[in-house]
């Protein structure tokens, strides 16, 4: 049994390594460290609780732990990189369903007693992690269901939903003081379950209404939240390593979905009330585009790309999809052999992730030191040969810069058409999430190569 | 329908209006092609290739015109050609209607329809029929070339053992397509090349080709006109213009002028006075010869020796070189066609609402039709409209101060209130929770974008730190609290080793 010294110093230690593993992510280099630090501080965390904390039931204890961290191995072994979205929406519900319980339980837990002003702090506590943990559960299992194309990925868009939604927040407001009148008295479960439920819905409802490239945004928007629920709990149980741990990552989730809202050039709120593409000109300015389509075929793309110098490769959700990574790689190292200088572009909001495209193109081993930032690479287009897209079509698309009322002017975008030839990969002529018609499609020097993205790479490798 | 193809009479032309190549895809039209024997010859097509490319070779010029419904040409009629035309026919050459009125007049009273390559509007969709800005960079190109074969150095700087060569200095006057082309070719002979123009925007044109543009330090004039063309500017300006040339002239060894103000006969910038300035064997090719030039001492057609420097006033250069502006001329006559017949059937219909086509037309059915109607959209965007851009979402964007403070000064108060009432035991939480979020702030923003899926996979096991939550409460006496907290753990625990494992997963996979 230690001492309640030892476990909160423990803790301190936990909670360094934490923000070290945070910290060590800023590098690939530092990267793998960080990750090792994380588990250190996590294994210590647990070593001093259950050393210091547990009593009994200590069977059970460590069967669930064995049990639930094979579970957790086999899934990260098996999952496919292009999974990688679904994977982390799965897990972030894992921790919105434990903030609930631990709620619940700590609630029912006869030992837990406040007076006075502390037994309203308690109550409100209780109550916060139970709802962001209900939010994070419901809107994981959602953005689970979408990623995986378990449910379909185009918005729903209840009619008034925005007063649904309002509703939703007043009614939780409500029960939430009926629960802090109550609870003082010593009841108070029904208002505690009601507000689940709400919370519940409006996790699903909030997700529902937000279409498939919005994904990077609902995906760091729900780790912040996990994040928070962890910090909520922190405070209902008065401890610190919860509170900070859930503040880290919180803060964490809260950055990467305000810096993909900046990379779509949207304000957050907008993103969440969802339906983008629905209201104003969305549509209206797409259509009058000047211009003719020339296709090409794979043999003149391998032309092509063998006789350039600078290539550069953007790829969009599309060659997820196609699962065409390995191809890519395969296609950049047959045009590094021949010296052609080969290097990647990547949006921040390409893929489903905020940096799934990095992982993705990491798997199929391109190095990643030609694996460049939009910010990093954008000047350098006007020198590049050949620039081939490959199942993206807003990132790339000039009305963002050209057409003041364009649904996504304004959103920073590669501007691919300012080298030499632009080959865009696609499946048909339709227009991206946006709705927005691309007038790189119809640009003197872009040619269209049709086609499954991975057929068409193939074709290309092999004309190579 | 029947396109027919003369060969050029004009003194000295060597230009064809098509091309084999061409030929082929105006077949592909729906189109009967027939050349006149002998009309590529002077641009190195023989009517062999004409033939393997599916023409007819008609011998007699006079049989062409008859036979064909289409007539295709680079210079305007002249002579015999006039009264070869026939009503119904429709002719597609360089007419330049403001100079020859009497020939418009005697087309429109032939009945002939008849569309002028120089009067097609300037707009990007009309770029591809451009036949003036075609034979603009030819002109410009071959001006080099006239100029190198004038002037007695290297145009690159060379140090050998025989001693040091210093490079040619070159001014191109005027940055429109000619003056581009020129600075490309003198550039990529290696000499040092400057620009000048009356048109501030040209600037970086100049610059991406590696030239120098030569400022003029003089405010508040633009000497862009209608249709990306100059226009006249003020006599200040013209003074601070020509105390430049007569600088320059001392210093540079070749200068290429390509000033002309549409209507207007050609701007006077190299004075007699500045000619004598210059170094002997010095060349000035003029390309401006046939609107009276730029240069004092310019003859049209001729290359003259004055003061030791080699002044040339070809008017003829796209001629000169005659396989390189036929193939072009050709493509974009056959653009031309291409919108001319919407149905590929090889039947031309000339759509009056088309705003290039009726540019083009200047005469059709005994009508005149020229000059058109000013084009809507000219080359060169006018700048209110880029100005005017932004602003839409500059205000979208732009919250108003109130917003921000009125938060500031809820949150302090929110902030006042809680401490107003709540323990002391709560605050030191919560100065770790806000301290907390400052380090994960700080901490956040330096990861590098490319581990931002590393990032949440990591951070998501992390939060399972909840899992000490359940760890509290498992020892509880109550069975019901004793089995969710299990389940929690047993969920959490999926989490943390997941988490973990999938993070080392993807980072092992990061290698340079």
């Amino acid at each position: 049994m230690l001492s309640a010294g030892i476990v909160t110093v423990s803790y301190i230690a936990a909670t360094i390594l934490f923000i070290l593993a945070l910290g060590g992510l800023s590098h690939q280099e530092t990267a793998r460290r960080g990750n090792w630090y994380g588990i250190a501080g996590m294994g210590i965390a647990l070593l001093a609780t259950i050393l210091g904390v547990v009593t009994q039931h200590y069977t059970i204890l460590l069967v669930a732990l064995l049990v639930g961290g094979s579970i957790g191995l086999v899934l990260a072994r098996r999952v496919q990189m292009t999974q990688m979205p679904e994977l982390v929406a799965i897990l972030h519900s894992l921790v919105g369903l434990a903030a609930v319980l631990v709620g619940f339980a700590n609630f029912m837990d006869p030992d837990v007693h406040f007076e006075g002003v502390e037994q309203t702090i308690h109550a409100v506590e209780t109550y916060l992690g139970v709802l962001i943990g209900a939010v994070t559960f419901s809107g994981s299992v959602i953005a689970f269901g979408k990623l995986s194309a378990r449910i379909s990925g185009k918005p729903l868009l209840l009619p008034a939903r925005h007063w649904l939604n309002l509703g939703l927040l007043l009614g939780a407001i409500w029960f939430g003081r009926e629960f802090v009148v109550q609870s003082a008295a010593g009841d108070g479960m029904l208002p505690l379950i009601i507000m689940t439920v709400i919370a519940l819905l409006f996790g699903i409802h909030m997700v529902m209404a937000i279409g498939g490239a919005d994904m990077p945004v609902v995906v760091s928007m729900l780790n912040s939240y996990s994040g928070w629920a962890a910090s909520a709990t922190g405070f209902m149980l008065s401890n610190d390593l919860l509170i900070v741990t859930g503040a880290l990552v919180g803060s964490s989730g809260a950055i990467l979905s305000y810096i993909m809202c900046r990379a779509m050039n949207r304000r957050f709120l907008a993103v969440i009330a969802g339906g983008f593409g629905t209201e104003g000109s969305a549509t209206a300015s797409g259509g009058d585009v000047d211009g003719e389509i020339v296709p090409i075929d794979a043999d003149e793309t391998a032309a092509l790309l063998a006789n350039a110098k600078e290539v550069m490769i953007v790829p969009g959700y599309g060659m997820a999809v196609a699962q065409a990574q390995h191809t890519v790689f395969e296609i950049t190292k047959a045009l590094r052999d021949k010296g052609v200088n080969v290097r990647f572009g990547i949006h921040p909001v390409a893929g489903r992730m905020p940096g799934h495209m990095n992982v993705l193109l990491a798997e199929a081993k391109v190095p990643y030191d030609i694996v460049y930032e939009m910010d990093e690479i954008n000047e350098d287009f006007p020198d590049v040969d050949v620039s081939v897209v490959i199942g993206a079509n807003d990132i790339v698309n000039p009305s963002a810069q050209e057409v003041p009322d364009s649904p996504i002017a304004g959103m920073p975008v590669l501007e691919v058409w300012k080298g030499r030839t632009t080959i865009v990969l696609k499946r048909s002529m339709a227009t991206g999430y946006a709705g927005v018609q691309n007038p790189l499609f119809f640009k003197e020097n872009t040619r269209m190569l049709f086609g499954d993205a991975k057929e068409s790479l193939d074709l290309v490798l092999k004309a190579l | 329908m029947k396109i027919g193809v003369p060969k050029e009479i004009h003194a000295g032309e060597r230009r064809v209006a098509t091309t084999p190549d061409v030929v082929r895809q105006l077949i592909d039209l729906g189109f009967e092609v027939a050349v006149e024997a002998g009309a590529g010859a002077e641009a190195s097509y023989s009517d062999e290739a004409y033939r393997e490319a599916g023409a007819d070779v008609v011998s007699a010029a006079r049989d062409l015109w008859q036979q064909s419904e289409i007539i295709l040409k680079v210079r305007p009629p002249e002579g015999d050609e006039v009264d070869y035309l026939q009503s119904g026919q429709t002719l597609v050459c360089f007419l330049w209607p403001a100079q020859n009125p009497e020939l418009l007049k005697t087309l429109t009273e032939r009945g002939v329809t008849a569309m002028a390559m120089d009067s097609i509007p300037r707009i990007s969709r009309a770029q591809k029929l451009d036949a003036l800005s075609s034979m603009a960079n030819i002109a410009g190109y071959r001006a080099v070339v006239e100029a190198a074969q004038h002037f007695g150095r290297f145009f690159t700087g060379q140090i050998t053992a025989a001693g040091k060569i210093p490079p040619a200095k070159v001014l191109v006057i005027g940055a429109g397509v000619a003056g581009l082309a020129a600075i490309g070719a003198a550039k990529s002979m290696g000499a040092i090349v400057r620009s000048f123009d009356t048109r501030p925007e040209v600037k970086e044109q100049v610059e991406s080709m590696d030239a120098e543009f030569l400022m003029l330090d003089f405010e508040g004039e633009d000497g862009a006109g209608e249709g990306g063309y100059a226009k006249v500017m003020s006599e200040e300006f013209i003074r601070a213009e020509m105390a430049l040339f007569a600088e320059q002239a001392k210093d540079v060894d070749i200068i290429i002028t390509t000033a002309l103000i549409p209507g207007k006969p050609a701007p006077l910038l190299i004075t007699a006075e500045m000619v004598r300035s210059m170094k002997d064997g010095s060349v000035i090719v003029d390309l401006a010869a046939e609107q009276g030039g730029n240069c004092e001492l310019t003859e049209p057609d001729q290359v003259v020796v004055r003061d030791g420097v080699t002044i040339i006033g070809y008017t003829d250069l796209p001629s000169r070189l005659a396989a390189q502006s036929s193939q072009l001329y050709a493509t974009n006559l056959k653009h031309l066609l291409h919108d001319l017949t919407p149905d590929k059937n090889g039947e031309i219909v000339v759509d009056m609402e088309d705003e290039v086509i009726r540019g083009a037309t200047v005469c059709i059915e005994g009508e005149t039709t020229w000059p058109p109607p000013a084009p809507k959209i000219s080359a060169a965007p006018p700048k209110p409209a880029t100005e005017a851009a932004p602003p839409p979402v500059k205000e979208t964007r732009k919250p108003s101060p109130a917003g921000p403070i009125a938060a500031v000064v809820i949150g302090a108060l929110a902030l006042l209130g809680l401490g107003a009432v709540a323990p002391p035991s709560f605050m030191a939480h919560f100065t770790v929770f806000v301290l907390a979020c400052f380090v994960g702030y700080m901490v956040i923003w330096n990861v590098t974008p490319a581990l931002h899926t590393p990032l949440m996979s990591v951070t998501n096991a992390i939060s399972s730190i909840i899992v000490i939550g359940a760890l509290l409460q498992i020892s509880s006496a109550d069975r019901v609290i004793m089995w969710i907290a299990a389940f929690t753990i047993l969920i959490t625990s999926i989490n943390i080793a997941g988490g973990f494992a999938v993070t080392r997963r993807m980072l092992d996979m990061f290698r340079k």
